[in-house]
């Protein structure tokens, strides 16, 4: 499978240039943004105020990093990604009302946010869940905060990272999808495993 | 009998989370080893590496391995006295959350308020249970939320059987997905009420891989649910592979002749556990990890207490 090294913000082309399964490595900033992120984000927006990010000048990271303040500055201390499912019936509003080019989480979406990958131009990266430390090494800077009285996990962090990965493209702006590959593998091996445990 | 002094409690409290969140058991290290060699695409041998690398990284710098450093739930077996345990175990809950550190999870169930410290009501949450043998012993598992929100409970009818029990447990694995961060490990609670039940699968994650439930029934049922949804191919990260678990583990209660409860909590590839015995005269052994120095206001709690925490096993 080829590997990819993107400079962010990612043209629409070469997102879309992207293939499930393909390696990718990002250099630029990262915007973490989870639950309660999407949901201030998408009220704003409705209520026409200015959001303190533009997500498309970078990578939208599921990720409620462990952050350490030293006087004045944030030092990263551990910054994997989180469970992207959870944000499914937002993601879909946030690409058509927000934007973003590039979604980094663990764990893959929705067939719904697949389609509006697949309209607005955007694809899905997997990283390795619980490897914290390792995606931690490859932010070079903590570039600022906002939102952070929701909570350190919830706020939107401004990473700026170098290679960050390995990512795995999981979802293509084409449609194409390792988790649905891997859905149909599951589906047959279903059959043998109910054939073993005497429920067929 | 002595009591335990307080300050020795919330010093261990704080070093079990750093050794938690820090450095895997080495049975979930030496299982996620060999399925790292057994694993044949590359998609699950990258995941498998990323992980390795993790651990490696993480105990070198003594970092957290994931930012998900969990709620925090305490087991604590009480077979020595001791003062305000509950007290004693949220100083040392927000001193690690400061010094480890941890992040900051707890938040209020309705208005998602975030204090930042880690404690609220109920928070963090303390399992008792008699002990013996003289001394107190502290479990935590910080346990993190992509894989508890997929645990899954039923009331089944008692017609429905083992039959039932097995359906449930592949019909939860499917729907967890690549969603717990897997190969993960399955604790199972069988039979109790609703509550009993659900505690006793959360109680099946502490059981190291590898051991068994001493009921031969118990212990079948186990082999064969591993063996049979070990193979299910959603593999590790839900990438696919030939691997999902970690371990099976059943713990069982009878039940109301008209019941049959049925529990699963799930545990993630990074099944951190940590264990502590402590003693009236200040020695702390630590059950699951080697610990080169000990910390602790008490005499004797350093250097002493390396060799026997290195030999120590779990379970006994």
């Amino acid at each position: 499978m080829a590997e990819v090294h993107l400079r962010l913000p990612a043209s629409e082309g070469e997102v879309r240039k992207l293939r499930a399964g393909e390696t990718v490595y990002l250099t630029g900033t990262l915007f973490t943004a989870r639950d309660e992120a999407h949901l201030r984000a998408l009220e704003w927006k409705r209520e026409g105020k200015e959001l303190p990010v533009r997500f498309t000048e970078g990578a939208l990271y599921h990720c409620g990093p462990i952050m350490k303040q030293e006087g004045d500055r944030w030092k990263i201390v551990a910054a994997g990604p989180t469970t992207s499912g959870r944000m499914n019936s937002l993601e879909p509003r946030f690409l058509e009302q927000i934007g973003a080019r590039l979604i980094i989480g663990k764990g893959g979406m929705s067939k719904g946010v697949g389609e509006a990958m697949k309209k607005f131009g955007a694809a899905y990266l997997a990283f390795t869940g619980g490897a914290a430390v390792l995606a931690a090494r490859r932010v070079k800077e903590v570039r600022g905060v906002h939102w952070l009285d929701l909570g350190m996990p919830e706020a939107i962090w401004v990473l700026d990272v170098e290679e960050f990965g390995p990512l795995t493209v999981g979802m293509d702006a084409s449609g194409g999808s390792l988790f649905e590959d891997v859905a149909r593998q599951i589906e047959r091996n279903t059959v043998e495993a109910k054939r073993r445990l005497g429920l067929s | 009998m002595a009591e335990i002094p307080d300050r020795l409690i919330e010093d261990t409290v704080v070093e079990l989370l750093r050794l938690a969140v820090t450095k895997l058991p080495e049975d979930v290290e030496k299982a996620l080893r060999r399925i790292f060699e057994e694993e044949r695409s590359s998609a699950a041998r990258m995941q498998m590496t990323a992980i390795l690398e993790n651990l490696k990284l993480a105990e070198e710098t003594s970092t957290p391995l994931c930012q998900d450093t969990g709620i925090h739930v305490f087991f604590v077996k009480l077979g020595a006295p001791a003062g305000d345990i509950e007290k004693t175990i949220r100083r040392g809950v927000e001193r690690a959350t400061r010094e480890v550190p941890l992040r900051p999870n707890a938040v209020h169930p309705v208005t998602r308020k975030n204090p930042g410290n880690n404690l609220g009501v109920h928070m963090p949450y303390v399992y008792y249970e008699p002990g013996e043998g003289g001394y107190l012993e502290i479990t935590v598992m910080p346990k993190g939320a992509g894989s508890e929100n997929m645990s899954q409970m039923a009331m089944l009818t008692p017609s429905a059987g083992e039959k039932g029990v097995k359906e449930f447990a592949l019909n939860t694995i499917l729907r967890a997905g690549s969603n717990p961060c897997p190969p993960i490990m399955v604790g199972m609670g069988i039979g109790g009420s609703a509550d009993i039940c659900m505690g006793l699968a959360k109680k099946a994650l502490l059981r190291p891989i590898g051991s068994h439930n001493p009921d031969p029934e118990m212990a079948r049922l186990e082999r064969e649910l591993f063996d049979a949804l070990n193979g299910i191919g959603i593999g590790p990260m839900g990438l696919g592979g030939q691997n999902t678990l970690l371990s099976f583990n059943i713990e069982h209660a009878f039940c109301h002749t008209a019941s049959h409860p049925v529990a699963i909590n799930i545990q993630c590839w990074a099944a951190r556990r940590a264990t502590a015995r402590l003693y009236p005269d200040g020695r702390v052994e630590y059950l699951t990890h080697k610990v080169r120095v000990a910390t602790g206001g008490g005499q004797g709690t350093a250097n002493g207490t390396a060799g026997k925490a290195a030999g120590k096993k779990e379970g006994n």
